[in-house]
């Protein structure tokens, strides 16, 4: 994994480095050399599988990160990938090209957190919500609470009680 | 070729990407909706479906029925407020997401728990792989029209059930495997019980054997339905008995041995056919080597010992920041959850990666094609897919 790295550190941008477990490593790549970068290690490196692809919103420094997770079924060890882009122009380029079930991946990625990868197949099409037209809700300012208690409201006839005091009324009500 | 591809050929006129060119206004084609509510869907999704005749030309898979957004609600709750919340992700075999829930926060949080508790994961794990297979195994035979075999494995899968609630007090959510360790051993007489309960599932199997996989109704249908190509393993990320059963030994058990499977015997079972009735087969082994890993670990677990380890008040609990990914492998395949955490008492990010999100979304639009209307039931079941990994 290391020669690996020292490799591929030649060639591109990466930092950020962590040796998770000895056979996870995780590391930052540049915007705009990541598709660049996933492709030599698809085809040259032997990262053949890809594991997931996911964002973790970071709120407070206005980035999103992106992860793509690798891994090398050979060697038995897999590279997670962070690229970090900007969260007001959310774009990315895609990689459906690479791996089929990305566009699927990419497609929630559009729903949920409203980064865009144009080019993907089927991107702008809803693929949980229906019919959504708040904020993508995974985003970090989605707040659920406020959400559901704007959206939904409490049936007529439900009332909460105190359960002690409910039961005592009931059952020995002379008491 | 065949006499019905010679006629396919020239109808309907093909995409330059091979798919078919469909025009709902020739009313040559009818648009038909398998599920949300179909006995022969897996849960809660729905097919799209463009039939011409009784074959599929166009298969689209809509999800989004039982969204409950896991992923948004974990970050929102303390790290052991997500427990109950976690094994709700896959109903039949909650203990996967147990497992790599807690098997992240312990690494990321620095906790080494005691061998009595891998010990004790390991054993959940395996049952909750039984019991899984036996469901999935009655809902196989039920899609081709065989009800029988499913009354009796789900009688079978009660038995393990009953064992589940002797260990932890749950039947369906176990809920067992804590940060730091496990709940509990095993209770007194357990292995006894769980003996004969092995014994039944074994004289089960074999009935089930003779009813559903020498049955000429499940033979004619499932042989050739389905084929998975070797060659798409990589390229729509297969896993699992659909990767094994194509001839790619890929088991996270063996690869990445992770508790105590270093230390049972066993070796990781492929095929070759890779369609329907050769998946269904290679889960019928599985069942067996679920069996005799169990009765490995019963031999060789501990009895007794230390099952938690130290863990700080999880009221006011916060791990330091870093990411992680840790998977296992549940009955679908890989199953694994990356989470991100920033320092603060609650995740930053938890994303789980189930099979269904590659098996029931690019693959079975794929497969679906050119198949008959009748047999996209036993199809979807024969990869296995659970609609809540989807839209977690």
């Amino acid at each position: 994994m290391k020669e690996l790295l020292k490799d591929i550190k030649k060639r591109y941008d990466i930092s950020m480095i962590v040796h998770q477990r000895p056979d996870e490593v995780f590391a930052t790549v540049n915007k705009e050399e990541a598709v660049a970068l996933i492709t030599h290690l698809r085809d040259h490196e032997g990262f053949t599988h890809l594991v997931l692809l996911t964002a973790v919103d970071w709120l407070e420094d206005g980035k999103f990160q992106l992860t793509y997770l690798l891994n090398n079924d050979a060697k038995r060890n897999d590279l997670g990938l962070r690229v970090m882009i900007d969260r007001e122009e959310a774009t990315m380029e895609s990689i459906h090209h690479l791996w089929e079930q990305a566009a699927t991946y990419q497609r929630e990625l559009k729903e949920m957190f409203g980064i865009d990868f144009p080019g993907s197949p089927r991107v702008n099409e809803s693929f949980i919500l229906e019919g959504w037209h708040d904020i993508p809700p995974y985003r970090r300012d989605f707040d659920t609470k406020k959400y559901s208690e704007e959206t939904y409201f409490p049936r007529p006839g439900r009332v909460t009680h105190d359960p002690a005091e409910y039961m005592k009324k009931k059952l020995y009500p002379e008491e | 070729m065949t006499d019905k591809n010679k006629y396919r050929d020239k109808f309907p006129d093909k995409n330059p990407d091979g798919t078919n060119i469909i025009d709902l206004e020739s009313h040559k084609f009818i648009k038909v909706w398998q599920g949300p509510q179909h006995p022969g869907i897996t849960g809660n999704m729905s097919l799209e479906l463009i039939v011409q005749g009784d074959e599929i030309m166009k298969c689209t898979t809509h999800v989004g029925y039982l969204h409950r957004g896991f992923e948004k609600l974990m970050e929102r709750r303390t790290f052991i407020q997500c427990f109950p919340l976690v094994c709700r992700i896959a109903v039949p075999e909650p203990d996967f997401n147990e497992y790599c829930f807690a098997a992240t926060i312990e690494e990321l949080a620095g906790i080494k728990i005691p061998e009595a508790a891998e010990w004790m994961r390991t054993l959940l794990l395996e049952m909750a792989r039984l019991t899984s297979f036996m469901m999935w195994m009655g809902g196989q035979t039920g899609a081709f029209g065989l009800g029988l075999p499913g009354q009796w494995l789900n009688y079978g899968r009660d038995l393990m059930l009953d064992r589940f609630e002797e260990i932890s007090g749950g039947r369906i959510y176990h809920m067992h495997i804590l940060p730091g360790g496990v709940r509990g051993l095993l209770p007194d007489g357990w292995e006894g019980r769980m003996e004969d309960t092995l014994k039944k599932l074994e004289g089960i199997m074999s009935d089930v054997n003779k009813t559903m996989f020498t049955n000429a109704v499940f033979k004619k249908r499932s042989v050739g339905l389905g084929y998975i190509d070797p060659t798409w393993v990589d390229k729509y990320g297969i896993v699992g008995p659909n990767a094994r059963a194509a001839g790619i030994p890929k088991d996270v058990r063996k690869d990445y041995p992770y508790l105590k499977y270093s230390e049972l015997d066993f070796d990781v079972i492929t095929a070759t056919d890779s369609d329907a009735y050769t998946r269904a087969d290679l889960r019928r082994k599985e069942i067996h080597l679920s069996i005799d890993l169990i009765r490995q670990m019963m031999a060789k677990m501990p009895k007794s010992g230390e099952y938690m380890a130290k863990v700080p008040n999880v009221l006011h609990w916060k791990i330091p920041k870093g990411e992680t990914y840790i998977r296992s492998e549940c009955t679908r395949g890989e199953y694994g959850f990356y989470t991100v955490t920033d320092g603060s008492g609650f995740p930053r990010r938890i994303n789980v990666r189930g099979p269904s999100y590659t098996h029931a979304v690019a693959l079975m639009e794929k497969l679906a094609i050119d198949c008959n209307i009748a047999d996209t039931a036993g199809l979807m079941v024969s990869l296995h897919t659970y609609p809540p990994e989807i839209e977690r």
